[in-house]
């Protein structure tokens, strides 16, 4: 009875999307307010639907409903309560409905928000009916999760071990949140093409940060993951399915500073619209990559051609159909304003090139296996150096311009002023490049560099937040988001210049040593977690002669799925990361053991919810001032936040 | 010409100038930095040179792992047809088994020995790394859903 109510809320949903395309599509028209009216109303019904439907698969996961398909390929009734929910958006028709779930919850946000007017509004809402019919149809007929399963298997056939973590369980939605609230600005841009209105990038915005901190927290919790869960120590391998959400980040970036000018000094519209739509891109692009299954990925759920071609049609109707739209209407619309080549505009311009093209260096290298697959069957793979020649250099001349953009007025700044008021977040750099000089050892010019570069922004982050004492709380947005940058940067650097490794194999009782920590191998115990079966290695950390700490890395089997899976260990300061990952049985109690220490390893992510705070203090700030000032066009709105 | 026509101008020869350095380094570092898939039978015809660095992939031939004093783990990777000697220093992956698929990077040295840097296993009982699939079928080894 489930399967069949999900795929009656699903068909309803496809009617409400199309019903909302039309209408909102002619609410665009000055009179139709009846048709604004059915574009909101079916914005809220589709949600309903698409709820509802999403709700029954999660039921159906939650009582193991094996006659299912997608349960009993998916699920287990051993698996905890927390995976089976999770097993829900494990797997690709699943993951596709959580894709459409968090549109038509963007879809009730703009139309009950209402933001930017009613035709803007209307136009909005008509675009996101026409994605979200687009995805409903991909559902029904090539990835339907409610397809029945006759004579129901007595046990499913489990979730992937590796997709069994808090951290990932997550992580889809976070994501999900981020990529697809992109479509939102898509869809406001698309829509100020069709009504010619200005005053698009301000009734966005709060799209635009939803989905830049949720973008923001998902990176960040898919780095952890691989961080801990892989058993590589690495943080970022950039692997093509990791580019794929580094992309859009990139682009949603560079669109938040981009419609910043826009709404503030009238520069740059019609290139912010442009971001917009590539941003939204990105994200297609992204679920296209991870969703079709050219990529060997734990990602990969879908083998099926038919799907990767779906995908690539969608893709290219929504990205042609936009930048057909845009030159078409761009041309009409208001130019962007003046401005002297010392504002803050030309840091945001800056900002914006040197973030397109690290995009593009990404995009590049990301694409051209899969190209070069596609024409003549070679199988290559672009290796991290290449990353690390590319966008490296461009992200740090980024990072070197950060602190200079909010020391700049806008349209007419003093460069030298600015820079003189500086002076302090320099002196800072210099005392953070003297300490790495005189404390680390061996020397690098990587290290000192990066982490005079990080003591640059936070030091020109806390310029920044005395110089706004008093202000709102929104006005401290920047400098925080920037801080985060410096945290980060501090993190990437000591993790990958200072890291230590050791790979020995251990009988009980025999010590190793790697960085300044003496380990001693306790031996192993077979330990039964609620559906698998570990070796849990006994490591104690020495530190005096006696024990500091007892480390317990282990390595799981899974019956139901007959899967291996190492599960780390990880003693973190704060500051270093003592990091153990048990690797396989050599007979007579024997282990190999293998560990790393990660100095500043924590302060990748740490940077990364600095970061993502920064967002939401901006956000808080938009929709505060919104309550407290209900007219969209309220002048005063202009000093709000930043 | 005014000012504000030089500068744009200005702007955008700058711009282009950048352009075309960042695409030289681009091409350049995909020059430098791709790597190329081999089956053990690509290895064995087509003499893929020394040091070189390649990713291969195959099979774990069934009762080639062997493990050396310390770390140090010998096995084979074959694709039905040829085979090559592999050998890794370090832990293998969790998913590392025998019969099963796996992806490596290294080089060849001089012996004919395949001396891996890093050791990708496939992610899971159902999925095969495509390369692999793709090696099995060449050689006229791979066994629709046998293989699975």
């Amino acid at each position: 009875m489930t399967g069949e109510l999900g795929q009656l809320a699903l068909c309803f949903a496809l009617a409400l999307s199309l019903v909302m395309a039309v209408s909102g599509l002619m609410g665009t028209r000055a009179g139709d307010v009846a048709a604004r009216r059915i574009a909101s109303g079916s914005a809220m019904g589709l949600f309903v639907f698409v709820a509802l439907a999403f709700g029954t698969l999660t039921y159906a996961f939650v009582t193991s409903d094996f006659s299912i398909i997608d349960v009993a390929n998916n699920s287990h009734t051993t698996k905890p309560l927390i995976y089976k929910i999770s097993g829900v958006w494990g797997n690709h028709e699943g993951s596709m409905l959580l894709w459409v779930l968090v549109l038509s919850v963007y879809a009730a946000l703009v139309a009950s928000l209402g933001r930017g007017g009613e035709r803007l509004t209307s136009g909005a809402l008509g675009i996101q009916g026409l994605l979200a019919a687009a995805f409903l149809l991909f559902i029904i007929f090539t990835s339907n999760p409610f397809l029945r399963l006759d004579p129901a298997p007595f046990e499913g056939a489990g979730l992937n071990p590796l997709l069994q973590d808090p951290g990932l369980a997550m992580h889809p939605p976070m994501l999900y949140a981020g990529y697809v609230g992109l479509s939102a600005s898509f869809a406001y841009a698309a829509a100020a093409l069709l009504v010619g209105e200005g005053g698009w990038a301000r009734a966005a915005r709060p799209f635009m940060l939803i989905a830049w901190i949720a973008l923001t927290c998902g990176i960040a919790l898919g780095s952890w993951w691989a961080y801990y869960e892989l058993g590589w120590g690495g943080f970022w391998f950039w692997d093509p399915v990791e580019n794929a959400s580094l992309m859009p980040w990139l682009i949603a970036t560079a669109l938040l500073h981009s419609a910043l000018a826009t709404e503030k000094s009238g520069a740059f519209r019609t290139w912010t619209l442009l971001l917009a739509i590539a941003g939204f891109s990105m994200s297609l692009i992204g679920t296209f990559l991870v969703r079709s299954g050219v990529l060997s990925s734990v990602h990969a759920f879908a083998s099926d051609p038919t799907r990767g071609f779906f995908i690539m049609v969608l893709i290219a109707l929504a990205i042609g159909g936009a930048l057909a739209l845009f030159a078409w209407r761009a041309p009409s619309l208001q130019g962007g304003a003046a401005f002297e080549p010392q504002s803050r505009e030309t840091m945001l311009l800056l900002n914006n090139v040197f973030l397109v093209a690290a995009c593009a260096c990404v995009f590049v290298g990301t694409l051209y296996p899969l190209v070069l697959d596609a024409i003549n069957g070679t199988k290559i793979s672009v290796g991290p150096p290449y990353f690390a020649l590319t966008f490296a250099p461009i992200f740090f001349a980024l990072l070197l311009l950060v602190p200079l953009g909010p020391q700049l007025n806008w349209k007419r700044g003093d460069l030298k002023a600015a820079w003189r008021s500086l002076y302090p977040a320099l002196g800072l750099a210099g005392i953070a490049a003297m300490s790495v000089l005189a404390l680390v050892s061996p020397r690098s010019v990587a290290a000192i560099c990066a982490f005079a570069v990080a003591g640059w922004l936070i030091g020109a982050s806390i310029l920044d937040i005395r110089k706004r004492k008093g202000a709102r709380a929104s006005a401290f947005a920047a400098a925080l988001a920037h801080a985060g940058l410096g945290v980060t940067l501090m993190g990437v650097a000591g993790t990958t210049l200072w890291r230590s490794e050791a790979i020995t194999v251990l009988a009980p009782g025999q010590t190793m040593q790697v960085g300044p920590y003496t380990l001693r191998f306790d031996g192993v115990t077979r330990v039964r977690g609620p559906n698998y079966i570990a070796d849990r290695g006994h490591i104690a950390v020495m530190s005096g002669g006696g024990v500091g700490a007892m480390l317990l890395p282990e390595h799981r089997f899974y019956p139901a799925e007959g899967q291996d899976m190492n599960d780390t260990a990880i003693h973190t300061t704060g500051l270093r990361d003592l990091y153990l990952a048990l690797g396989d049985d050599r007979g007579q109690g024997r282990f190999a053991l293998r560990a790393y220490v990660s100095p500043l390893a924590p302060l990748i992510w740490l940077g990364g919810l600095v970061m993502a705070l920064g967002g939401m203090l901006s956000l808080w700030g938009r929709l505060r001032v919104r309550e407290a000032e209900p007219k969209p066009a309220a002048p005063a709105m202009a000093q709000a936040a930043e | 010409m005014n000012a504000k026509k030089k500068r744009r101008l200005a702007f955008a020869a700058a711009l282009l100038a950048a352009g075309c350095v960042l695409a030289g380094v681009v091409v350049y570092g995909l020059g430098q930095n791709t790597m190329y898939f081999h089956s053990p039978t690509d290895v064995a015809d087509k003499q893929v040179g020394e040091g070189v660095a390649f990713r291969l992939g195959g099979l774990v031939e069934k009762g080639s792992v062997r493990h050396g004093a310390g770390a140090d783990v010998h096995f084979r990777v074959t694709d039905g047809k040829s085979t090559i000697a592999a050998d890794y220093n370090g832990v293998l992956p969790a998913l590392f088994r025998e019969g099963q698929g796996v992806v490596a990077t290294g080089a060849m040295d001089g012996s004919g020995t395949f001396v891996a840097t890093e050791v990708l296993a496939k992610h899971d009982e159902k999925y095969m790394p495509p390369e692999v699939v793709a090696a099995l079928k060449k050689s006229g080894h791979w066994q629709e859903g046998g293989a699975q």
